[in-house]
Formats: C-alpha cells, structure tokens, sequence
C-alpha cells in the first residue's frame, strides 16, 4: 500500500512500551484510497506530502517508509 | 433555537467557587484535595453540605492514576454530602467541564435548587512514563496509541500541519509559552510562577518536534469546585451571583487519523455555537477567556475556532501581543494550564473558577480592566470532547 504523509512527528518522550525506541518518527498518513492511518516511519524522517509505502504491519500497525 | 431554549431553562448562577493550590503534593491524596476545593467552595458560599441536592465530579483518571474507583461518593460523604446522587463525569481533559455542563442543565431544567460541581486529579504520583501512558489513554487505543502516539505527540501533528498550512511558526507557539508563563507568575496558586524567556522557549528539549518542553502543560495534582443554584435563589447567598449566560458540550471522533482537518476542532465550533446562541452575545462581545492551552498550538487553535480570529491567523495574532493581560482580548490571564497546572480532571472547573473570580473583581494581581463577560474552553482528548461556558454579571 502506499500513500502521502498528511501530518508527522518525532517523539523524544515516550510511554515505557516504546521508550527503548526514542527517537522515533510517527506519521498520519493518507492512503491512495483516501483513507487515513496512523503508522511509524522507518528508516529515513518523512516531511508532509512525501511519499511513502507501507512495508510491513506489525501488531496491527503499518510501518511505512519513504518512497526516494 | 434561543427562543425554545429560554422557554424552559432556569438562568442559573455559580454562587462560590473554591479552589487547592494546583502543584505537585507528594503527601495529599485525590480525596483530601477534592474535599479541601469541595469544602472552602461550600464556605465561601454559606452552605451546609447537608443542603446539596447533587454532587457531580470531574475526574480522568483516578482509578488508574491512584488505584480508587467509585469516586463520586468516596468524595461527598467526606464533605458532609448526604443521600443524594453522586456521580462521576468522564470525559478526558474536560471531565469537569462536563460535569459542569451537565449539573448547570439539571438545575436549569428544575430539577435541583443546590448543587456542587467538583474536579480533581491526582497525578504526581506515578513516574512520567506511566503518566503518558495513563494520558494516551484518552485517544484511540486500537490505532495512534498502539503506534507509539502520545497526547503531545498528536498536538505535535496538529501544529505540524497548521505550520504546513497557515505559516504559523516555532515563535508562535513560543509566544504563547511566554504569555502564560508572565500570567502565571502573578497567580499564587499556579503550579509553575515562573517568567520565561522567547530563548528558553525555543531552546528546550524536544517532547514530540515541533513542540518543546515549554510548549507542554505540567503535571499536577490540584482540585476546583463551584456551588450552583437557580439565580433567584443565589441571591439569598451572595451579593455576587455570576450568571452562566450560556454552556453547552459537543463530540467528535477520538482518533486524530479520523479528522477531515486536524487544524480545527469540530467539537469546539459546535459548543461555541451554542454557547453564543443561548448567550446572546458574539466571539467580539467576549472580553477575556480561559481556554484549554494543553499545548501551546492548543490555545492558537482554540482562539481560531471560538471565532476570536479568522482561522489560520492564532499565530500572528498571539505573537502581537493581543492576548496578553493588556492586550484587546487577554486570554489565559490565570497563567492557563501551561503555568498555572493542569490537574486533567479538575482544569474544567478551575477555568469556571477563574473566569468567575475576574468577574468578581477578586483576581488580585490577575485582574483585568475588562471582565464582565468571561469565556471558558475545556477540550478533552484531541478534540473529542468541548465544553464552552460563558459567564458574566450582566
């Protein structure tokens, strides 16, 4: 699946679940189907309108990353 | 709408408030804080506890937060409160706003005649990690949360995005940071009385980018009441009834992916909407509010959709100084929730109590030259949850 990064940010202060990944990138991002979702971002930081696709699903929810 | 609306509805008036200190209190509990507001609020308003007809309580999270359900009653029998229902409001960051919403309809509707509104929060008590997490817990939890979101980080893409489509900047943000710290330095039962530079602003640690640590509401522990009563009858024990010309609750979706618009809240528009309706009176006829500046883009976003400004100008418009104590519309004159403390559960009525304090020229260093008509914002979650209240002795 891809899509567009709508809205995103990078967490510095984190619940105890993720504080061993700090900092991390999570990231609003509007689906080709119009439809939007909330993900993390790996590997390279995303900015708004970037494109990015989603390569995995772990627990439930997509890990996107950037389309270069 | 205002017409059917004054046909059946009681004008109704808070006839004392009572407030703790909002801070950090390693050796207060959640009750001892809510019946230390509960009781002085009574007091203040020459009212025996066994004259309440109903208690309603505002509060997020004690259960998780101290490990104590059953709040509500836990609560009024300590204040000497008898019988008589008492319930617990839930509604995020603006539980007691909902709490004060619905006690002013069940008084204006008739059904009771002395009724006291509470809020309380219990929080340092629990490391910050656990305390974010205890927060998150007001958004979506099958979706952002279980992707790592927490409640700065979803203010964190709201600013994002408002930066992306208003031009609004990292000195913006700041501006309010500043402002609501000088304010609160005045205010002696402000959690943080401390005057802070536009350079720390910008210069702090980051939380979630673009927001800093300056940006960020505290956490506190603190608690706030007001008595009210139909406004004939408030009389009898004030010779200061404020009038709660208007007040109204609106909903929108708990998760942030679900807005069309993450730069406005529906919910807000909606419950100022009414709010004006019933009271008559327009954004411009406001003269000083408090408004829910959880995060700084919180308050930018919250003057822009109350209508005190055209959407997409919040920024500017704090930069200029006009919210400032001695601006045109002074906003968050008790040093709001970034200075003053936000108690999560308690922030509803704590705003009512400011805003009714100035209208009663009891603000001491914190009173302003215009404050007859007052404005109060209470968001819950990332826009789920609003209660607009507005007061005045007009």
């Amino acid at each position: 699946m891809t899509g567009a990064v709508y809205t995103e940010t990078v967490i510095h202060v984190a619940p105890e679940a993720f504080a061993s990944d700090v900092p991390y990138q999570v990231a609003i991002v509007t689906l080709d189907s119009g439809s939007r979702t909330t993900g993390r971002v790996l590997g390279d930081r995303v900015a708004i309108d970037d494109d990015v696709e989603q390569v995995e699903t772990r627990d439930g929810v997509p890990f996107f990353r950037k389309i270069s | 709408m205002r017409a059917k609306l004054i046909n059946y509805m009681r004008p109704v008036a808070v006839v004392a408030a009572g407030k703790t200190p909002f801070g950090a209190f390693p050796d207060r509990d959640l009750r001892s804080l809510a019946v230390q507001a509960g009781d002085k609020c009574l007091k203040n308003g020459h009212v025996n506890p066994l004259q309440v007809e109903a208690f309603y309580l505002g509060n997020f999270a004690g259960p998780s937060f101290t490990g104590q359900n059953h709040l509500a009653p836990y609560i009024s029998t300590a204040l000497g409160i008898r019988d008589v229902p008492a319930t617990r409001f839930e509604a995020a960051c603006a539980s007691s706003g909902s709490a004060f919403f619905h006690a002013f309809s069940a008084v204006s509707a008739g059904l009771y005649d002395c009724v006291l509104v509470a809020g309380v929060e219990k929080m340092t008590s629990q490391p910050t990690a656990r305390v974010t997490e205890i927060l998150a817990g007001a958004g979506d939890c099958s979706g952002e949360v279980k992707a790592g979101s927490t409640f700065p980080s979803l203010f964190a893409m709201i600013a994002r995005r408002h930066m992306y489509q208003y031009g609004t900047t990292r000195e913006d943000l700041a501006a309010v940071a500043v402002k609501n710290h000088a304010n609160g330095a005045l205010n002696p039962d402000a959690h943080m009385r401390k005057v802070i530079t536009m350079e720390q602003a910008l210069n702090a640690r980051p939380v979630a980018e673009p927001l800093y640590l300056y940006d960020c509401s505290l956490i506190s522990d603190g608690a706030a009441a007001v008595l009210l009563m139909p406004f004939d009858r408030a009389r009898d024990f004030t010779d200061k009834p404020v009038r709660i010309l208007g007040v109204a609750q609106a909903s929108d979706f708990v998760a942030l992916d679900q807005k069309p618009d993450i730069t406005t809240f529906p919910a807000v528009r909606r419950a100022a909407q009414k709010a004006y309706e019933m009271a008559g009176v327009t954004p411009r006829d406001i003269q000083f509010a408090e408004v829910h500046d959880c995060f700084t883009i919180a308050e930018i976003v919250a003057i822009e959709d109350l209508g005190f400004v055209d959407k997409g100008c919040g920024g500017p418009y704090e930069s200029s100084g006009a919210t400032a104590r001695t601006g045109e519309k002074p906003i968050n004159a008790s040093g709001g929730l970034k200075s003053k403390g936000h108690p999560v559960g308690a922030t509803g009525v704590a705003q009512v109590c400011d805003i009714v304090a100035q209208i009663r020229r009891e603000a001491g260093d914190m009173q302003l030259k215009r404050h007859s008509l007052g404005l109060a914002q209470n968001l819950g979650g990332s826009g789920a949850s609003c209660v607009v209240s507005i007061l005045g002795n007009v």
